[in-house]
């Protein structure tokens, strides 16, 4: 059974990816190490994002090792800059 | 109390520093980040600012939560904008009050530096020239690309303690 997980993508990425989100189907027990290579598997223009990218889900930083679950909140963070 | 917005309003710094004070505070101080006319040396006619709104309300309230544990002083007010900013908007304002200056100054020091480190927040300078980039920004701790980058150990040494100076 397959795991639907919803992707955000921010300021540089957003717009060197043409868009701002996504839905990815995941295997069950998916982290966000097999989101990342799922999505840097299909190469251009997917393959801009970083390896080690910084991520946070359902809002909250999180490590490539974090588990996903359906209906989880994947955002791709570019190094921030406010202020 | 402990006030924090991300939001697209114009900030309207007199509001934000009607937020705090209090009868026992002898310091009140506000900080304003403003958009300057300037990245290093070429001309900027404006800055759009990008957020994780849903996200950088939490952060933000987060960032003030720690600043008022560290330095004993609940009223903390903290506004950021996003959108498309002029030169001379006011993209964040910091509001403290505490019954002395020290405590004031680091905690208005310590609410800006974790914006900096940790606000899912981007911005995107437009040039006189008519071109634009998004400004060169910090990797947050807690992720893959901040351990990768010793973003760690970046934030233990930006943390603010309480003042050993305070005798």
């Amino acid at each position: 059974m397959s795991v639907p997980v919803r992707t955000l993508f921010f300021a540089a990425y957003r717009d060197r990816l043409g868009l701002s989100e996504l839905t990815v189907e995941l295997d069950q027990g998916a982290t966000v190490a097999d989101l990342v290579s799922e999505l840097r598997g299909r190469g251009s223009p997917f393959d801009i994002l970083p390896e080690q990218p910084a991520v946070a889900v359902n809002r909250t930083y999180a490590m490539m090792a974090e588990p996903l679950g359906a209906g989880d909140e994947v955002a791709f963070i570019p190094p921030v800059a406010g202020g | 109390m402990i006030f924090a917005r991300v939001a697209s309003d114009v900030i309207d710094p007199a509001e934000v520093l009607a937020r705090v004070g209090s009868d026992r505070d002898g310091a009140t101080l506000l900080f304003l980040g403003v958009v300057r006319d300037h990245a290093d040396d070429r001309p900027v006619s404006g800055m759009c600012y990008d957020a994780y709104q849903e996200m950088a309300g939490d952060v933000l309230r987060t960032i003030a939560e720690e600043a008022a544990e560290r330095l004993g002083t609940d009223r903390i007010a903290v506004v950021h904008r996003f959108g498309e900013l002029a030169i001379g908007d006011v993209s964040v304002a910091i509001a403290v009050s505490s019954p002395h200056r020290g405590e004031a100054y680091e905690a208005s020091r310590y609410v800006i530096e974790e914006i900096k480190e940790r606000l899912p927040v981007w911005k995107k300078e437009h040039y006189v020239d008519g071109d634009s980039e998004w400004v060169e920004g910090t990797v947050p701790p807690g992720t893959a690309a901040g351990a990768a980058s010793g973003a760690e150990s970046r934030v233990s040494s930006a943390a603010v303690g309480p003042r050993s100076d305070k005798a």
